[in-house]
Order: structure tokens, then sequence, then C-alpha cells
């Protein structure tokens, strides 16, 4: 079954870069990707740029608004993803507690539908 | 006719015996083999009404269990094909088809652990763990778990089907954890079943299920499914302490009676006599966890002629270094005055305040610490802080009583 896990994070609370806390970090990642791929179970997963990127958009009545920045003003942004294929929800918890995000931040996890539009 | 009567009757009085004894273990067999609470739910209630009739005409079968799990089976093997609606749907009946080849077994795999640790799987709501335990493994009805909630069966009933949705659409596995997770699954789990117990302990007498009793029986299943777990016999040890104290709590007036204040002579003996032995063998075990300091908390305010409060006072600091929250603070602090320590006593009270505000033991604590501090004033506020914040009759009652054991004012 596939899972995917989103990484959500407060700016204020991430590890600035260039310090020793930011390296262990990305280590933390680098552990984890090593870790996924050797356990066969990692299917995709990627980082998004910050939130001043971002665009949101939503067609009204066939008008089109585009909007700066995200849509719910949330302390905590979505900052990115990965897919995991494993048995159960069990074991997605499990790889979702060795991000070293989840110290200070939130991972989410949810099932995938049985639809990919990338496989049709 | 007249003489058919008494063993139709009997009959069906088997048949309930069964499905409310036996419940959870065909629940948790059925859920092993659908992968799917619902299903299971819906096939058990079609094979009890199919033994109703089947039973009266042919009587009891040898091994109850077992026909009821086969035939729950092929209940659940018509309700696959009649609705197409899951990719499951395959294996699901080629599993049900090979198990309606076999020979009828003399009884079931016990599958009651696997059960319990799903109901109260960390990735469902605590109130939903609570309600799905009551449903699947106590057999209780929605409406009857709604009403011991304060709920209406329509959310209730909603509650439950998202739950159960979630076990599947989610994949949370129907399986006991690994020693890795166990300390922690078991914790959740023995909260859940204490907090039945709680809801039964506050819930109106008149209630046609007690919850207190439906949380022993399950915290007396799961030990003799894991024995020798000194969390969980800390968990049966502190529910049958506090049961035990069920006809003393309430005085002739109606109010709550504290546990020191109680006529000793309407405690269920036997019943504190096994709470204690239980307590005495976890904690030779030496692997002191929550539920254990509670019970012996709870034993220690039973002591005579006073409750041993030096000895409680030691057990909320080793409490506050598992359960560091404000709700056992104030524990401590109540234990602290009354062993004189006031002036902790208040500071801890300070310090809690803005986090408990509002909440009744709170109000009602602060009032009888500031009382014996020599601050009628500051306590007198406090009681009707705490009044206005009681939601049971009883609890207005003792705080009345308390209130009015005040100096009078000295103006």
């Amino acid at each position: 079954m596939q899972y995917m896990l989103l990484i959500y994070t407060a700016p204020d609370a991430e590890p600035v870069y260039g310090t020793p806390e930011f390296q262990a970090m990305m280590q933390g990642f680098s552990d984890f990707n090593d870790r996924a791929n050797a356990d066969g179970v990692l299917r995709a997963g990627e980082a998004l740029q910050g939130i001043e990127t971002a665009t949101s958009l939503r067609r009204r009545d066939d008008r089109v608004e585009t909007m700066d920045g995200p849509f719910a003003e949330t302390r905590e942004h979505l900052g990115g993803y990965y897919i995991l294929d494993v048995p159960d929800l069990d074991e997605a918890l499990r790889y979702a507690a060795m991000l070293p995000v989840a110290a200070f931040g939130t991972i989410e996890v949810r099932p995938l539908m049985s639809y990919n539009p990338a496989n049709g | 006719m007249v003489a058919a009567a008494p063993p139709a009757l009997a009959i069906t009085r088997a048949l309930a015996r069964v499905m409310r004894q036996d419940r959870g273990r065909l629940m948790a067999a059925l859920i092993a083999r659908l992968g799917d609470f619902q299903l299971a739910e819906d096939a058990l209630q079609d094979a009890a009404a199919s033994a109703l009739i089947h039973w009266q005409r042919a009587g009891l079968p040898a091994h109850p269990r077992a026909w009821l799990i086969k035939v729950a089976g092929r209940k659940a093997l018509d309700r696959l094909r009649t609705e197409s609606r899951s990719a499951s749907r395959e294996a699901a009946l080629a599993e049900l088809a090979s198990l309606d080849q076999q020979e009828e077994a003399a009884d079931i795999p016990d599958d009651r652990l696997r059960l319990i640790f799903t109901c109260c799987h960390p990735a469902l709501e605590e109130k939903s763990r609570i309600a799905l335990t009551l449903r699947t493994v106590c057999g209780l009805h929605t409406d009857e778990i709604a009403r011991a909630f304060l709920d209406t069966a329509a959310t209730m009933g909603q509650r439950l089907s998202r739950a159960k949705n979630k076990i599947r659409a989610a994949r949370i596995p129907f399986t006991v954890p690994g020693p890795d997770d166990w300390s922690d699954r078991l914790q959740t789990v023995l909260t859940t079943l204490y907090l039945i117990f709680t809801a039964g302990y506050t819930s109106d007498p008149a209630e046609t299920r007690d919850l207190c009793r439906e949380a022993i029986y399950l915290t007396r299943m799961l030990l003799s499914l894991c024995p020798d777990q000194a969390e969980v016999e800390g968990a049966l040890a502190l529910m049958l302490l506090t049961d035990a104290r069920r006809l003393a709590r309430t005085g002739p007036d109606g109010g709550t009676v504290p546990p020191a204040e109680q006529d000793r002579a309407l405690w269920d003996d036997a019943q504190l006599q096994e709470g204690r032995l239980l307590l005495h063998t976890a904690l030779l075990r030496r692997r002191a966890g929550p539920f254990q300091i509670k019970a012996a908390i709870s034993a220690c305010q039973m002591e005579r002629p006073q409750p041993d409060w030096p000895q409680i006072v030691q057990l909320y600091t080793a409490l506050l270094l598992q359960e560091p929250t404000p709700v056992v603070r104030l524990n401590h602090a109540v234990a602290l005055a009354e062993t004189g320590q006031l002036r902790s006593a208040l500071s801890i009270i300070a310090a809690i305040e803005a986090e408990l505000d509002g909440f009744q033991p709170f109000h009602a604590a602060a009032a009888a610490i500031c009382a014996r501090a020599g601050k009628p004033a500051e306590a007198r506020a406090a009681w009707l802080a705490a009044i206005a914040a009681s939601d049971r009759e009883a609890d207005r009652i003792f705080l009345r009583r308390q209130m009015a054991r005040l100096p009078p004012n000295p103006d």
C-alpha cells in the first residue's frame, strides 16, 4: 500500500542554514533515503521551495483567481513529501518517525487512493 | 405447544449468552479472516439470526462458537457476492470459500489480543477507541455507548463508522505490536480501558450497562491474554480498589464522600483484597508504571485510621516523573497540604492555575488548601468557582458542606 508522508514545519522552528543543526538534519534525510531505498519502499520524495515562491489558484464562476502564497494561513507549511510503499499503517508510521523533521515539525501520513493518472 | 416453550427459551438464552460472553472472540476471529470490521459485524449479526432458527429446530450445536463462525463466514460470502465493493473482495472470497471446505473445528482461534490492540490503535481518536472497544469487544449497542458519552445515537454511529473506515482505508494492521512498540501501545490500551471505567464511575447508576463492570471485564480479559504484565495488573488493581468503594462514595445527604471519611463497612472487602493482592504481585515485578503507582495511591488512601499521606506524596513525586501533567501536579499539591507542606502546595496551585482554570477539582483543591493555610477569603472564592464548575449535584453538595466548615467571616 502506498502512503504519502507530508512534511510540515514552522519556518521559525527549522534549523538555520549553515549551522551544525542544519547539517544534522540534512544527514538525517540522507540516512532516511538510504534506509528507505535499501528496504525497497521508497517510491518518490522531494523537498519544496519556500512558501514565498508559492502561488495559489482557484476558479470561481469561470474566473481564475490567483493569489500569492499558500491558500491556508497556518503556522506550519508543507515543506516536502515522500511516497512509500509499505504493507500497513504501522510500517508507514515507523518510517515517518525516522524523519529528522518529526523532532520539530509534523508528519502527516495518508494512504494514496489506488489510482495513479501517471500510470494510465 | 406449552411444552415446547421452555426449550425454545433455553435456546434463546444460550444464544444470548454466547453472543455476550464470546462476542470479542467471535468478532476477533471474523475480522482476522475478513479484514473488515463492518463486514464482520454484519455477518455475525446474520449468523445470530440464523442460529435462533436452526438451534430451535435442531438443538444447541456441540460447538456453538465454531458453528457461529462457520455460518458467519457463509453470510459474509453472500454479502460480498451481492455487493461488489473493494479490490480485496476476490481475496476475501477465496479465503472464505476455502474455509467453508474445512472440517468443522471444535473451537476457533483466540484473536482477541489483536482485536483489542487494533480497537485501541493510536491512529484513532481517543473517544473512537473507547466506542469501538465497547461496540466490538463488549457488544454494547451504539445507543448505549452514545448515552454513556452524552452523544446522540446518530453522532456515535458516525463516529464508529468513521473509525471502521479508517482502519480499512489507512490499513491499520490487525496485529499485536512488536517489542519496540509494546509498552507505548499497552499504555494506550490501558488508558482506553480506564477511561471506560471512569465514564462508568461518574454515570447515572440507572444505566443499562455498567461501564465499570465492562472495563473490569476487559482488563481481566487483557490480563488473561498477556499474563505477568505489571501494568495490566496495576490497572486492574486500580479499578478494583476504586470500584470497591462505590457504595461508600455518596453520603446520606447525596453528597460525595472522600475516601478518608467513608464508612468502611460499605467497602467491598473481597474486591479490595483482590485489588491489593494484584498490586502486591505487580510491584514485586519491579517495573513500576503509572497504573501501578495510581493503584498504590488508591491503596494508601484507604489506610486506617487515616490515609498514609507521606507515602502518597512520595508516590505522586514518582508519578510526576512519568506523567508530568497539571492534574498530577494538582494531586501532588493536595497530598503536600495534607502533610502540612502548605507553602509548597500553594506555590504549585499558583503555577497550574492558568492551565486548570474552570476544572472543578482544581478549584475544590485550591479552596481546601487556602482554608488550611488561613486564607478564608480565597478559599470561599475558590469554592464558589468549584460549585459553578460542577456538573454533578453530589459534588455540589460536598463542596457546600466543605465551605460551611470555614470559620465565619471576621468582618
